[in-house]
């Protein structure tokens, strides 16, 4: 029994060396990187991978294998602080990357003036996707009050880019009309339009696409570009709103982790190299608006002029807003409870 | 752990021959009870137990004021409400269609056999696409009644419609296996005695089919409690009305509102273990009653 066992360990410890030996000497040719996305970036950063993995090599000798995870903004933040190893994060909204210092301390307090505009290398704003011919007449933000105007969004509570969608008409109302009480009313009006509430973006898109609900769908600009391209071309008609906000997807490196596996210099590499030329005209290939203005320009086509406001202009930035708006007892709440009383 | 150290004693031929527990053909008792229990503890019930705790670390008025919202409330409604209903849908048509499996002979049984799994295989994200392509008003199905302004997708009728596809293989595959037991000689005999068909039914084949169809209605139920995949596709999800609890969970989750999604959780878990323990009676109940 006795030798039995001791033949066993040393069989195991002879097995476990062999697999560290050939585990470190991988490690000096390959460095694994791990970006926790959300949904529709899919298609930008499996380009992008293969751009920056090129570059590194050319310059380092050292090949980069970069792993993507798509989801949720939200429910994709969740899991990197419940332990998901991402060396960096690329996310649909600050307040998610945000959760990533408040809720586990992984990133530190100034993470959003690590690098220009934000942190976000692209941006984005909230359009309005309609049907080929425009057959409803829809212009701006108010045609989405009218009584026959169906409006399809999917829910702020559980839709990290539907925030995005409810603060822009928001802001927009606030605009025009002056007060939060107002601003209020109007994106009520809006609500009491919406037949169909999906949980996510992608819910959405089905059901304006291919169920054919509703007359408008309020989108991201780089999602009524796909929706367009992909799914039906011809079909439908991007109207951009006379104003409309900045949205920001910023990108992380996530501190605790680099360190923990010594990837900090290739992650912050990755993360700078979206602000180059090259990089910066993929993101206007996947309909991102480039953030630097030179590159922009070269996209004026594509992206019409909208008067942008920002959210912390207009909100206070990401918290207070959350909390005003969204929050338990925020204003949606209200609006919720509102609509179901006069339904 | 004290599994294992057991388990060492009985496999010790000494120890087995002074065992004073009866002996079992298949030998290991001590070995495989303490597996189940570490199996079920990590797969259930420190999963449960952390979500019970959680809960209690929020003060009273933050849970109460989490469960007893208007919103959650119409959500409990309808998620209880469209849940037995679609479990009482499957106990019938359940019965229906294990009994057409069982009795009869006819072209293609085996793939329609296999085609009552389906639920269980397919992810419920397509269920629901499909179910909603079928049910929208546009529909294959849902323009027929569109004619008579009967919505099914986006109404709570959808949400039953969604919950009783998911329920049906839970109650036929429990009902099968009894049926095919049930000779039907036994119902060769009632009519011979003189029973007609319908006490034969009543008197004769449905007492010995009571605990079958009450576990299948149980499990259907559960099923349908917990389902979110294909219901937020075909219910339209308005808040107050065809809002399932399971979403406000996630919606609890997706502000990083654990408390709340913890204490609306607690509140499904406990109410789904009652409603589960008064079925499981009614069952111990009924195989008294009618196994004379």
């Amino acid at each position: 029994m006795s030798t039995l066992t001791a033949r066993l360990k040393r069989i195991i410890a002879i097995g476990l060396t062999a697999v560290s030996f050939s585990a470190l000497t991988a490690q000096a040719q390959t460095v694994n990187l791990l970006n926790v996305s959300y949904d529709p970036t899919r298609e930008l950063y499996r380009e992008y991978n293969e751009w920056f993995a090129q570059q590194w090599r050319a310059k380092h000798n050292q090949t980069v294998n970069i792993r993507q995870s798509h989801g949720g903004s939200g429910s994709q933040a969740r899991s990197v602080i419940d332990g998901l190893d991402a060396d960096v994060v690329t996310l649909a909204l600050a307040y998610d990357v945000d959760a990533l210092r408040q809720r586990a301390d992984l990133i530190p307090a100034d993470w959003q003036e690590r690098l220009p505009g934000n942190s976000s290398p692209y941006t984005s704003t909230i359009v309005l996707l309609v049907r080929a011919g425009n057959p409803k007449n829809i212009q701006d933000w108010d045609d989405l009050v009218r009584d026959d105007v169906q409006v399809i969004t999917p829910n702020p509570k559980t839709s990290g880019g539907a925030r995005w969608n409810y603060l822009a008409a928001w802001g927009y109302a606030l605009k025009k009309y002056g007060s939060e009480e107002a601003a209020f009313e109007f994106v009520e009006k809006i609500f009491a339009n919406v037949p169909v509430l999906d949980p996510a973006a992608r819910g959405a898109t089905n059901t304006f696409v291919q169920r054919r609900i509703g007359d408008v769908f309020i989108s991201w600009e780089n999602e009524a570009f796909l929706a367009v391209e992909q799914l039906g071309r011809g079909q439908f008609e991007i109207v951009v709103p006379s104003v409309s906000i900045l949205a920001e997807p910023p990108v992380t490196v996530v501190d605790a982790n680099v360190d923990r596996k010594g990837t900090r210099a290739v992650a912050q590499a990755y993360l700078e190299g979206l602000y180059t030329d090259d990089a910066q005209r993929l993101a206007g290939k996947h309909f991102y608006r480039p953030s630097n203005p030179v590159i922009a320009a070269e996209f004026s086509d594509q992206f019409p002029d909208v008067n942008f406001f920002g959210i912390d202009d207009v909100f206070g930035g990401w918290d207070k807003a959350q909390n005003d708006h969204f929050n338990d007892g925020g204003h949606f709440d209200t609006i919720l409870e509102n609509i179901a009383r006069n339904r | 752990m004290s599994g294992d150290h057991n388990s060492m004693t009985t496999l010790a031929p000494s120890s087995v021959l002074r065992s004073p527990r009866p002996r079992n053909v298949i030998p290991g008792f001590n070995i495989t009870m303490g597996f189940s229990l570490l199996y079920i503890s990590f797969l259930f019930l420190i999963p449960v137990g952390g979500l019970l705790l959680f809960t209690m670390t929020q003060s009273w008025e933050q849970f109460w004021r989490a469960i007893s919202h208007p919103q959650v409330v119409a959500s409990y409604k309808l998620s209880f409400g469209a849940s037995l209903i679609g479990a009482t849908i499957n106990l019938v048509f359940g019965l229906l269609v294990s009994w057409v499996l069982v009795r009869y002979q006819f072209p293609f049984k085996r793939f329609v056999d296999a085609l009552i799994d389906l639920p269980f295989a397919l992810p419920t994200a397509v269920a629901g696409i499909a179910l909603v392509t079928l049910y929208a008003s546009t529909g294959w199905v849902g323009q027929y009644f569109d004619v008579y302004g009967i919505r099914i997708a986006y109404t709570q009728i959808g949400v039953v419609i969604a919950l009783t596809y998911i329920g049906l293989p839970f109650v036929v595959r429990t009902v099968q296996p009894v049926l095919e037991d049930l000779e039907s000689e036994l119902e060769e005999a009632s009519a011979a005695l003189g029973a007609n068909r319908l006490t034969t039914i009543r008197r004769v084949i449905l007492p010995a089919l009571m605990p079958a169809l009450l576990t299948g209605y149980a499990l259907a139920f559960a099923r349908a409690l917990g389902e979110y995949g294909s219901v937020v596709f075909i219910s339209g999800n308005l808040p107050y009305l065809t809002e399932i609890t399971p979403l406000l969970i996630v919606a609890k989750a997706e502000q990083y509102d654990y408390h709340g999604a913890a204490a609306i959780g607690t509140v499904m878990l406990l109410a789904a273990f009652v409603m589960l323990l008064v079925i499981n009676g009614l069952q111990w109940w009924s195989t008294r009653r009618f196994s004379h």
